[in-house]
């Protein structure tokens, strides 16, 4: 299992995040999302209630969000549902931090495919530009964490960060998207290869190739 | 003979088109859905049970023999009320080694869509859960447009596609956790709670989500549904061998010189796969160790078995291993094939859900041992001891991650034994000097 600490619930983080409410566009969004299960269902929506809640966080700190214990308690009452079954679920799933993180979140994969791929040199990368596991950058800039699969192995290695993955990645193309990112820039999302465009074999293709040029459809063929 | 690109079911599998609905149909998606529902529920399940097709999540359980499963009459509820049915699709693809849904779900997604209808109507279902792993964050955005374009064209929804048939699709995003790849751990997921896989029986066809009686399908099952209705049975069972028919999203990562996924026939020779599609061998065919066929969870394969091996689920079982998802991990001499292995045992300690004790500690206990053998801090003893530690949390725990995390530990132990010794003896040595 892995080693989770959830941030200790105090006066000051009571005070903090005590009046937690759903932005205007947050409140209908969450009424949506509680409409694609059945009445009397509305649990199931635990999930991307916190998902929501976690990014307005964010947006409020500008950094990827994380999920303070009263916004848990906000997310309990909004479903109807004990306290401790909205904290088992934050902090069962790996994806809500249930600690302070910073801005960019660098997820960095190390599960064999990518490991076979280099991912050892994107984790020194991250560590030379003093990253720490588990740690925020004291700029506030970077968390960092070695992840688990993220299912791009056929472009590996990866790093995601935030909402993107960034794919065939070296170091110096990782330092190239850090930098890109401290720039306050938008580097392109995605294979780092320029000669690659997702997840083809690279160079010559081998199938598909009347795909590249238009939209065919092979249906007069059949 | 290799498979033709009019034969792959996956065209924008690379995505050099748009995903979006004007685009999909002119490559056929969504191509009068009405006359495939209209052929009936019995009609459906028998086509898909003649095409041979086998779950392309992993376990390879025939296709058309699950939906069968579900309740022709729905059961009643404590108010003698019919309890809805539920398709849940699972896209929550998290094993090592498997990307081949994401390329589905962002490229083309109204296949999956097309497909959870067909699918949905064939087993009596009321609506479709898309349960879509938290990490693949753009593709669930892909997924939520495309359902988007999908209602407003009438295609899911009351009386979908003008079938007379209502039907809902929805998108459930994950949150970070491999074990919601399991079935029911998904319906507990799906329920709003943590992902620990419950008890079987009840199976999910009987008492599934919220009780109601449930079928979970992979995401690529159910993409290819439409395609072998539309073209027939003998078309999809004209490719592969016996009982291991159809075509096949491959995934080839590591050491080749072009990984990618691909869509193959099944029973492709694994040396025609690397030769044709990845440009061989990183360092030619003679600097191969070993390799994964399946993703993490299956057994690895030496050099000398796997280079003629059909890629089908007979043909890796043969040489003690298995197509899982077909998720080709390949390993060339340069690896440290103890760390490769240990990394996965890592994988499993960090996913394992807590519920069952065999697991929760030996995942644990097998990642520490799994790290000394690789410095050969150990004694020669140990090896067999981890062996038979794999050998109790095989089978003794609810769900298969104990297996799987299993798997791979035995996989090195029978083929590199000697590797292992050689690194404890070198210990040794090295502590005597």
């Amino acid at each position: 299992m892995a080693d989770r600490y959830i941030e200790p619930d105090t006066p000051e983080l009571r005070a903090r995040w005590g009046n937690f409410a759903w932005t205007a566009e947050n409140a209908e969004k969450a009424k949506d999302v509680v409409s694609r299960y059945p009445a009397g269902r509305q649990r199931s929506a635990v999930m991307p209630l916190l998902d929501l809640a976690q990014r307005q966080v964010g947006a409020e700190l500008n950094t990827q969000g994380w999920l303070p214990i009263p916004v848990m308690e906000y997310i309990a009452a909004y479903l109807d549902m004990p306290v401790i079954r909205v904290v088992e679920v934050a902090s069962f799933y790996t994806m809500y931090n249930i600690a302070p993180i910073g801005r960019f979140h660098v997820q960095v994969c190390g599960t064999t495919p990518c490991m076979l791929r280099g991912s050892d040199d994107l984790l020194e990368t991250c560590k030379s530009r003093g990253m720490k596991k588990g740690h925020i950058s004291e700029d506030g800039l970077w968390s960092f964490t070695e992840v688990e699969c993220m299912g791009n192995c056929a472009s590996a290695p990866m790093v995601q960060i935030n909402d993107d993955n960034y794919e065939d990645l070296t170091s110096a193309r990782l330092n190239a998207v850090l930098d890109a990112l401290a720039r306050g820039e938008t580097p392109k999302a995605g294979t780092q290869d320029p000669a690659r465009h997702t997840v083809e074999p690279v160079g010559e293709p081998t199938n598909l190739a009347a795909m590249i040029t238009e939209n065919h459809d092979y249906r007069s063929e059949w | 003979m290799a498979l033709l690109d009019k034969d792959r079911i996956f065209t924008n599998l690379y995505g050099y088109q748009p995903w979006n609905l004007k685009e999909a149909q002119a490559r056929g998606a969504w191509d009068n859905t009405k006359a495939l529902i209209e052929r009936g529920r019995d009609a459906i399940i028998d086509e898909m049970k003649a095409s041979g097709l086998r779950g392309r999540g992993g376990a390879g359980f025939p296709t058309g023999m699950k939906w069968s499963f579900m309740p022709k009459q729905p059961p009643l509820d404590q108010a003698g009320n019919p309890k809805p049915s539920f398709l849940v699709i699972n896209a929550d693809e998290s094993e090592p080694g498997s990307c081949k849904d994401r390329e589905i779900m962002r490229h083309d997604p109204h296949l999956l869509f097309e497909g959870a209808l067909v699918a949905g109507f064939a087993m009596g279902a009321r609506a479709a859960y898309i349960y879509i792993r938290g990490e693949y964050i753009r593709e669930a955005e892909t997924l939520f447009a495309a359902r988007e374009e999908a209602y407003a064209a009438g295609l899911l929804g009351k009386n979908a596609c003008g079938s007379g048939y209502d039907f809902d699709v929805f998108v459930h995003r994950g949150a970070g956790a491999y074990i919601c790849g399991e079935e029911t751990a998904m319906i507990e997921s799906l329920e709003g709670k943590k992902g620990q896989p419950r008890l079987k029986p009840p199976f999910p066809a009987g008492a599934g989500l919220y009780g109601c009686p449930t079928t979970v399908n992979n995401v690529e099952s159910i993409a290819v549904a439409p395609t072998i209705l539309r073209r027939g049975a003998a078309w999809f069972s004209s490719f592969g061998r016996e009982n291991n028919k159809g075509t096949k999203l491959f995934q080839i990562s590591g050491h080749v010189n072009r990984p990618c996924v691909v869509e193959e026939e099944m029973s492709i020779p694994f040396s025609e796969l690397i030769e044709r599609h990845c440009g061989g061998i990183r360092g030619g065919k003679d600097n191969l160790l070993a390799v994964i066929p399946g993703g993490s969870s299956v057994p690895l394969v030496p050099a000398a078995d796997i280079w003629d091996a059909p890629m089908d689920f007979d043909g890796l079982k043969a040489v003690g291993s298995g197509l899982g998802t077909a998720a080709v991990i390949v390993m060339d001499k340069s690896t440290d094939i103890v760390r490769a292995i240990s990394r996965i045992s890592y994988f499993y300690k960090h996913e394992s859900c807590g519920q069952c004790t065999p697991c929760r500690e030996g995942t644990g206990w097998m990642w520490r041992v799994m790290e000394r053998l690789r410095t050969g801090d150990a004694e020669v003893e140990e090896i067999d001891m981890l062996q038979q530690v794999t050998k109790q949390v095989e089978g003794h725990t609810i769900c298969a991650l104990g297996d799987a995390a299993a798997w791979p530990i035995q996989g090195l132990i029978r083929h590199f034994r000697p590797e292992l010794e050689r690194r404890i003896a070198e210990n040794v040595r090295e502590a005597a000097e």
